[in-house]
């Protein structure tokens, strides 16, 4: 059987959005195209826990069928990989409950199985985040505000890929930053299954107040369909795991 | 995430009733013990027996850990984790599900205060104890992987190490889904996030650590090398440091390899002696050397006193010969 890959992109920003389209838009749209989008805010340390400007961190997510979370500089890295893991899980649990409605009927799904059954999907669940091939784009907000915590940030897509590549799928990272000197995002690294050789920090980027999420993120979107176009003459496997099923 | 925020304030209090949606039984919570993650754990009785209850709204994460006590109770003559009682649903009177299990409840103290209690030879022989529970685990193809101190206590009399949150089990050639940066190799540069029995023979090495660092300590800009001159430095572990070294730099591919250098370890520190021993040993399966050694230690202090003796005779007749010249 071969397995689905699954599509992420994971936004992590500090601020909410100021310019272009609506960030919330654009992640329905990547959501529609089997791209999950996520996105981790980070607070500034004095900042309470619940700041009216990262509102849209969970807006953005719930419209991108992913997973958000809201943290503190020093638990980014721990957040970082529970959030991606997290929404391959969700992913695979979508795409099991819909192949459940359509075996046992539309209004059965994980939840109103049995406990004993549903530990027996949920095994199933597991294999698949295992071995599923996984895509993650990072999209880091370079912004002003943003350029002190860029060490913790580069320090933890490092630390996601350690974990992401002990499982047995496949992997592949790409690193972009936002906004760009001209265009809406600028490439840090290019798609690689391993991150260790990143040694060089993000660029010191300040590029005022502007923070273009949306336009950014469907740039981002497209970084997927560019490299599936290019991909797509080498192998056959790269269609979307909702086609494939199990 | 996102989805649970809203019953994010959900908690049960004492009294509160919870009856499962398909096996019909009830527990009354007594108290909560502990959250986390996933989750919250309460005390609870049912049939008038006191029980841990571990619920939450993320059903597929209950049904996660609920598939690894299972897989535990395989395992034979298992004392490896609480054993599982009851997986359900429940359904609160406002009309959201919650999932949960109900598993053994297991009294006893955290390991820290267990051995600030009875004593630091504890560290070792607990350790052992652990040891010999992960090779079994190991062997039955999972590793612990969330390994650290917060999920250990000791149950006693006799004292035994019991291990409490079993979420992080993963089947070995696996990645590893959940882990505390402290007692994590790949945080500290010292290997994969692999689940293989070494992952857990680091994390045990750092429990040990620990116990003598529990504030932690920060990795520095050489993770690798503030790890090991932490051990170094840590006085109290020096008879074990030989096998931590090992166990950090990930060296031992088996528990049962480390768990007999341990060993050997762990005797030749009683035959020689080292000065934190503590004698007043009540526990039985310590070897009897330690009286041994308290018999030795009698025997030299016996040896001293002549010696001062004839000091303190020869100042007392030095100074009634000073009166006497004085008197003189």
């Amino acid at each position: 059987m071969k397995k689905g890959t699954l599509k992420q992109i994971l936004l992590i920003t500090d601020g909410c959005s100021n310019k272009g389209e609506d960030p919330s838009a654009v992640a329905a749209l990547a959501a529609q195209q089997g791209i999950t989008v996520n996105v981790i805010g980070i607070l500034e340390d004095n900042q309470s826990e619940d700041p009216t400007g990262l509102q849209e961190v969970e807006d953005i997510a719930l419209s991108g069928n992913g997973v958000s979370q809201i943290v503190y500089q020093q638990a980014l890295s721990q957040t970082v990989q529970t959030v991606t893991r997290q929404a391959m899980t969700q992913t695979l649990q979508g795409v099991v409950n819909q192949e459940l409605k359509q075996i046992l009927g539309p209004d059965k799904s994980l939840d109103e199985l049995p406990p004993e059954q549903r530990g027996e999907v949920m095994e199933v669940v597991d294999d698949l985040g295992e071995t599923s091939d996984l895509e993650v784009l990072v999209l880091v907000d370079s912004s002003a505000s943003m350029s002190n915590k860029l060490p913790t940030v580069q320090e933890s897509i490092i630390d996601l890929s350690v974990s992401m590549n002990a499982r047995i799928g496949r992997n592949r990272f790409a690193i972009f930053t936002f906004p760009g000197k001209k265009k809406p995002i600028e490439k840090i690294m290019d798609w690689s299954p391993k991150l260790d050789s990143i040694s060089s920090v993000f660029p010191k980027l300040t590029s005022g107040g502007i923070t273009p999420t949306g336009p950014a993120l469907k740039e981002a979107m497209y970084q997927f369909g560019k490299k599936s176009l290019k991909r797509s003459f080498l192998k056959e496997d790269e269609s979307n795991i909702e086609e494939t099923g199990f | 995430m996102n989805q649970t925020s809203k019953k994010q304030d959900f908690r049960l209090r004492p009294g509160d009733v919870v009856t499962g949606k398909w096996h019909h039984k009830k527990y009354v919570i007594r108290k909560r013990l502990g959250s986390g993650a996933i989750g919250s754990v309460y005390l609870c009785e049912s049939d008038g027996k006191p029980q841990a209850l571990k619920i939450s709204d993320k059903s597929s994460s209950i049904t996660m850990e609920v598939n690894v006590l299972k897989s535990f109770q395989k395992v034979q003559g298992n004392r490896l984790g609480p054993s599982l009682l009851d997986v359900d649903d429940w359904i609160d009177p406002r009309g959201e599900r919650y999932s949960f299990y109900v598993m053994e409840f297991l009294r006893g103290k955290q390991l820290s205060t267990f051995i600030h209690a009875h004593g630091e030879e504890w560290l070792g022989i607990l350790m052992l104890q652990l040891l010999d529970d992960l090779t079994e685990l190991h062997e039955a193809g999972w590793v612990f992987g969330d390994l650290k101190t917060d999920n250990l206590i000791v149950t006693y009399p006799p004292p035994r190490l019991r291990w409490i949150d079993v979420g992080g089990t993963t089947q070995i050639g696996r990645s590893i889904k959940e882990f505390t940066e402290f007692y994590d190799r790949g945080y500290w540069n010292f290997g994969s996030r692999k689940a293989e029995p070494s992952y857990d023979l680091f994390a045990l090495a750092m429990v040990m650590l620990h116990f003598y660092h529990p504030k932690r300590f920060e990795r520095g800009s050489n993770p690798q090398k503030t790890l090991l001159q932490k051990l170094y430095q840590t006085k109290p572990l020096a008879p074990y440091q030989p096998c931590l070294a090992k166990a950090l730099k990930g060296e031992y591919t088996t528990s049962k390899q480390m768990k007999d250098e341990l060993a050997s370890l762990i005797m030749k520190r009683s035959d020689k002696g080292s000065n934190y021993y503590r004698i007043n040993q009540r526990n039985s399966n310590t070897q009897p050397q330690p009286r041994r050694r308290s018999q030795v230690n009698k025997q030299t202090k016996a040896a001293g006193h002549p010696f001062l003796e004839s000091i303190g005779i020869f100042i007392v007749v030095i100074l009634f010969y000073l009166f006497y010249l004085i008197l003189k």
